[in-house]
């Protein structure tokens, strides 16, 4: 499923990503998952949030560098080799990753939900449909 | 090709020098009598006017800088008797006392020649009309231009600045030819006749002669698409007398500097040194050697360019200047090479990716001097691809690196944390100094 993704630019300086999250709190927005990325000076904090609009419109008026994109969710079963099994179809098919990461949804422990950020999202996600996820 | 004085804009080499070092030699003589600010400066240089023979020997000569002008506000400058003064303008000083500079009836002579020797490399003649848009008044482009445009026999309007709808009416209705005014109110103008629905089929401008203000070949090709016209830089400062000291001819390669009359150096800003005319960059320095109000001999005047003393394609051999890169104040030395923020700034401009603010921070780590950028990344140019972000950055490194022979670090800041609308002075943070 092709979902939104919410990622602000963070300048390395201590408590900006603590700055972040008080502002999602503070409008009442959901972090439902999130990845950093970073080097020395900067990183890019990613993040699977419950209210895309409000939370561009409240960290933009909070001064931060945001920007939205396509990303695909997809749950697999949380099991050996089932994650292996996803990458085998993509790799077949020549759609390249650029970033992944994994996160859980609810309680329940028989499925895993991750994020993929593929170079082109659309043409990824017609290989998984095809394949069955 | 026409020329305003063939003879004195087509010299030889050995005889402008020749005709220099008479000059020279007649200034300081002039000065050292007339001057008591001179007569001490030379004294205390252990110099006499018979020490001064040929052109060469000006270096031997001290240095006159702003401060100096300051110092001697309002009059202690002036070499001519106030008798023989007839006009004075004024620049606004940024610290309070403004700088004086006065004219003898001969001073304004020669300064409308000067200028009239511009419009003509131009393509100017008496058949033109031109409205000039510098500011009438203490500011020393306005009636700097008028009285060279009258001297060349053309027809002046004199607009003076604002009342843009007016200044346009006139060139549509006037059928002018030709403008005087800085390149950014020629684009205003252009924008605004564009609004009005104006299309430039309709007026007959065919030269524009723009100055008092840095500008870039951009601005040029935008003026000269939305105006119908040459645009040439003519260059001047009111303390060596105003608009018209130097100006580009038909081939828009470098300006003339009327050399008969202001003779001007290149000297390297840190040691004093003069440097050779062969396109070596360093500040340029001014010594006028006809005036008689305020004659002033080396002046430093910041600006940092080159001169070139090849003759130019025009036929004119009169030295060219090219384009002001800098000002010699803020020129930054990092790891013996002269760099300036304004060539930052450039290369920041050029780049679509980052906002027009920056901030440089030199520091000296391990004994090596280092230079970190900051810039703030455009809005639409975020991504949340670590590899595209770095690529930005990689991006601004390489073309800054092409242009400043240093590679700087860059640092890509959050949105609005670099200050808008400082002064470039507050650009620079160089941490070298606390050491
Ligand atoms: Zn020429």
């Amino acid at each position: 499923m092709i979902i939104k993704q919410v990622s602000v630019f963070l300048e390395n300086r201590s408590g900006r990503i603590n700055e972040v999250t008080k502002i999602l709190g503070a409008n009442g927005i959901n972090m439902i998952a999130f990845s950093m990325a970073e080097n020395p000076d900067f990183g890019i904090l990613r993040m699977i949030v419950s209210d895309n609009d409000k939370a561009v419109e409240a960290l933009r008026a909070g001064k931060f560098a945001v920007s939205v994109n396509d990303v695909i969710s997809l749950s697999i079963p949380n099991m050996p080799g089932a994650l292996s099994k996803v990458m085998e179809i993509l790799a077949a098919k020549g759609i390249f990753i650029e970033y992944m990461y994994a996160f859980a949804k609810g309680d329940t422990g028989n499925s895993a939900e991750i994020v993929i950020r593929p170079t082109y999202v659309d043409r990824c996600q017609v290989v998984l449909t095809e394949n069955g996820f | 090709m026409t020329f305003w004085n063939q003879t004195k804009e087509c010299m030889s080499r050995d005889e402008m020098t020749f005709l220099q070092g008479k000059r020279l030699h007649k200034l300081v003589e002039y000065v050292y009598h007339n001057s008591g600010f001179y007569r001490n400066k030379l004294q205390a240089a252990g110099v006499l006017p018979d020490d001064i023979r040929e052109i060469g020997d000006i270096v031997k000569l001290p240095f006159t800088t702003k401060q100096d002008l300051r110092d001697n506000y309002p009059f202690g400058m002036f070499s001519a008797p106030m008798s023989e003064m007839v006009r004075i303008h004024a620049s606004s000083g940024t610290t309070g006392k403004p700088t004086i500079v006065g004219y003898t009836r001969r001073d304004i002579e020669m300064w409308s020649e000067m200028i009239a020797r511009c419009l003509t490399a131009m393509g100017a003649d008496r058949n033109d009309i031109f409205t000039v848009a510098y500011g009438y008044g203490l500011f020393t482009g306005g009636l700097g231009m008028h009285y060279g445009v009258e001297n060349l026999g053309a027809t002046v309007i004199p607009m003076s600045t604002g009342n843009t709808e007016k200044h346009i009416r006139l060139i549509h209705d006037c059928q002018t030819t030709g403008i005087a005014c800085t390149p950014s109110y020629a684009l205003y103008l252009a924008e605004t006749m564009k609004k009005e629905g104006i299309d430039r089929s309709e007026i007959h401008l065919r030269i524009g002669a723009f100055g008092g203000e840095p500008w870039t070949e951009n601005m040029r090709k935008e003026i000269e698409r939305n105006l119908g016209l040459d645009a040439y830089n003519i260059y001047g400062l009111s303390e060596i007398m105003g608009p018209g000291v130097s100006c580009e001819c038909e081939a828009k390669d470098g300006s003339h500097i009327w050399e008969d009359h202001i003779y001007p150096e290149i000297i390297d800003p840190e040691t004093t040194k003069r440097l050779p005319n062969d396109g070596t960059r360093g500040e340029l320095v001014f010594t006028t050697l006809t005036k008689e109000g305020m004659p002033l001999i080396r002046y430093r005047t910041h600006d940092i360019c080159s001169l070139i003393d090849k003759p130019c394609s025009c036929g004119r051999t009169a030295v060219r200047m090219t384009r002001i890169l800098g000002r010699s104040d803020d020129m930054l030395i990092i790891r013996g090479i002269n760099v300036f923020p304004s060539q930052v700034e450039s290369v920041i401009l050029s780049l679509k990716e980052f906002e027009p603010q920056y901030r440089l921070v030199i520091d000296r780590v391990a004994n090596l001097d280092t230079m970190e950028v900051q810039v703030e990344v455009r809005p639409e140019y975020y991504s949340d691809e670590m590899g595209r972000m770095l690529a930005i950055q990689k991006k601004l490194e390489e073309k800054l690196k092409s242009v400043i022979s240093i590679k700087a670090k860059i640092r890509l800041m959050e949105p609005g944390s670099l200050e808008r609308s400082v002064g470039k002075s507050n650009r620079v943070q160089d941490n070298r100094k606390l050491q």
